[in-house]
């Protein structure tokens, strides 16, 4: 079937924050574990539902800090020391407290850059398109609707047999999506 | 006096009842996408417009006569420019405290003056940007300022502050920028799927990036949040100390002092609540925001402003004690000139504007008045560029030897382009309620889930 082939995965709609929660707890049991939620705003401790306890994001910013900071110490200890050195009044070359203020503040700058874009890299985006767009109901994801898809690649998914689990959650509405419209 | 019941000591909620997730998001998306803009908004706009061409005009005279055509000159080689400088920069801080250090403390009622300070925050750094830029006299030549390979084979000078500054500001304004986008992209999500207009969608769709807050997202997202707020606080901090090592590592009298660095800090913070609160009045009585930012807003940037303006005032006296303590008879001399000088009636001003006038904050009634509120934050506003005027000018227009005193005159030059950035400041701030939205939407979406955290 062609149609099949194209499926991304089931929608499933709810109300709020907690009937999402209880419909993933019901999902996870089921052993679905290919399923992303999809919510208005960060709804807390809603990635441990889902079994995501670590992020990448922090080593990121660690990196960026570390090259920024590591990287203008070294900068201007080599341009002051090695590259153009002057005497200035007999004062020591490597004067580094001078050089606090420039080594921080690339550390800062580098650690922001790092993180703005290894999250924006993370979670693949930007990403214009999404099957999910496809299905007009999902446009209440940024609104007031929290929803759920599991995905049709995960291996325990099944057409008949997880439709008719979704059904059973009693959500507000159940999708499916498609890869192509 | 009256007594005290129990309706006087009240505290507003910090949303307005009544609110759900979709009034919230439609409240908000309506002003942009839904509401024609209202003729005040045209108005002030307007405003903007023509302060910004007057800024234009300023500056291109600017390069074709050079820094002439302003008012300084030896000995009051930094005039307008830096003072307007150290203004701009200081009321960016504001922002950056109230979304950077306010959320690092959890304080709920942040998040819906936060998305509007933090663009108050960049405007006003691009402001400040302007002055020493075209205060170099050639500004085409600002690049040799940054680390890069050329053919003279030259480095800048690190040990000089003035390039830790251009380092200090240039990251301040990209992390503001990273900041505030990073917390826009959720909300113009939310744009996109609310525009009806299709150019309207196209481009919201563009800037969000394909954002479908998916919960592995929410996840990273809210982790560098917290990280980028955790970088920012330090740095806010660092940016006034370095524009305050400016002076301090000199030795002109005034401004070689160990104290620099916080009182500069606690007057930045202090003129940006001003300014914070000069926009956020009349904005949530245009846009009848009432609900959203609601007087316990209003009363708390009141109370964080009385309370910086305090430790101004405390490094006024701290100044002028210090003066007398150090037995420097050019430090005592630089005090009895700011009071008694050709500069005299300024000072008193500066004082009446930032230690007398705020003082009436103390006053619940006072912070009950929105208009009282809007008029001793324009008093600050005033008060703090007469701050920077008196620690830059007062002190270089007599210094060490009374044969080389000179007094300094602003030209009609120097009042166009700082009145030019004013218009420029209040062009971009209505340019962004118009098309951005002025209150973080999902943020707010927050608060109204976690009903546990003290709204009241």
């Amino acid at each position: 079937m062609k149609t099949r082939s194209l499926l991304y995965g089931f929608l499933v709609e709810f109300a709020n924050s907690e009937t999402l929660k209880e419909g993933i707890r019901q999902a996870r049991r089921e052993g679905f574990r290919k399923m992303d939620a999809y919510t208005p705003f960060p709804v807390e401790g809603l990635h441990e539902e889902l079994g995501i306890h670590y992020s990448p994001v922090p080593l990121i910013v660690l990196t960026g800090a570390l090259i920024g900071g590591i990287g203008g110490a070294f900068m201007q200890w080599y341009s002051a020391v090695l590259d153009y050195p002057i005497n200035i009044g007999g004062r020591p070359l490597n004067s580094w407290p001078s050089f606090v203020v420039i080594t921080f503040e690339l550390t800062i700058l580098f650690g922001g850059l790092f993180g703005a874009f290894g999250m924006l890299a993370v979670n693949g985006l930007p990403k214009p398109h999404h099957p999910l767009f496809n299905e007009p109901r999902f446009d209440l994801v940024t609104q007031d609707r929290f929803f759920l898809c599991i995905e049709a690649t995960d291996p325990k998914f099944d057409h008949e047999k997880t439709w008719r689990f979704l059904e059973n959650l009693k959500p507000e509405g159940l999708y499916a999506v498609h890869d192509l419209p | 006096m009256r007594e005290e019941t129990p309706e006087t000591v009240y505290t507003p909620p910090i949303i307005g009842p009544g609110h759900n997730y979709r009034t919230l998001t439609e409240k908000i998306s309506g002003i942009v996408l839904d509401r024609k803009a209202p003729i005040e908004w045209f108005l002030l706009f307007g405003v903007g417009f023509i302060g910004s061409v007057t800024l234009l005009f300023a500056l291109i005279y600017l390069l074709a006569r050079g820094v002439g055509i302003w008012g300084i000159n030896i000995p009051v080689g930094w005039g307008f420019d830096i003072v307007n400088f150290v203004w701009w920069i200081g009321i960016g801080h504001a922002g950056t405290l109230i979304s950077a250090i306010l959320l690092l403390l959890h304080q709920a009622w942040r998040q819906s003056i936060n998305r509007f300070a933090e663009a108050m925050t960049l405007f006003a750094v691009t402001c400040a940007g302007i002055f020493p830029m075209f205060h170099m006299g050639r500004p085409w030549f600002f690049y040799w300022l940054l680390p890069y390979p050329n053919t003279m084979g030259l480095w800048p000078q690190w040990r000089s502050p003035l390039v830790w500054d251009v380092f200090a500001v240039s990251t301040y304004l990209t992390i503001s920028l990273v900041f505030w986008y990073i917390g826009l992209i959720p909300d113009l999500a939310a744009f996109r799927d609310r525009a009806r207009n299709r150019y309207a969608r196209a481009i919201y769709g563009i800037m969000s990036m394909g954002w479908r807050g998916a919960a592995r997202h929410w996840h990273n997202y809210e982790t560098l949040y917290v990280l980028l707020a955790g970088l920012a606080t330090p740095l806010v901090l660092s940016v006034h100390t370095v524009v305050s090592f400016d002076f301090t590592v000199s030795i002109i009298p005034g401004w070689h002092s160990t104290m620099f660095p916080p009182y500069f800090v606690a007057g930045a913070i202090y003129s940006g609540f001003a300014m914070v609160l000069t926009l956020a009045i009349p904005l949530r009585k245009l846009y009848h925001l009432e609900d959203l930012i609601t007087m316990r807003h209003i009363q708390n940037m009141a109370k964080l402003m009385l309370a910086t303006g305090l430790i101004v005032g405390y490094s006024y006296i701290i100044e002028a004690f210090m003066a007398w303590y150090s037995a420097n008879p050019l430090e005592r001399y630089v005090m009895i000139n700011r009071a008694a000088g050709p500069y005299h009636w300024l000072y008193w001003a500066l004082i009446l504007c930032n230690l007398v006038i705020p003082q009436a904050l103390w006053s619940r009634r006072v912070r009950n008045n929105v208009v009282a509120i809007f008029f001793i934050a324009l008093v600050v506003n005033v008060g703090m560029w007469l701050e920077r005027f008196i620690i830059i000018v007062v002190s270089l227009s007599r210094d060490f030897l009374p044969s080389s005193w000179g007094m300094y005159y602003p030209t009609i030059w120097d009042w166009a382009t700082f009145g030019g950035t004013i218009g420029l400041f209040i062009m971009l701030f209505f340019i962004f309620i118009r098309v951005l939205p002025m209150i973080s939407i999902f943020e707010m979406k927050q608060i109204i889930d976690k009903p546990e955290v003290s709204i009241e």
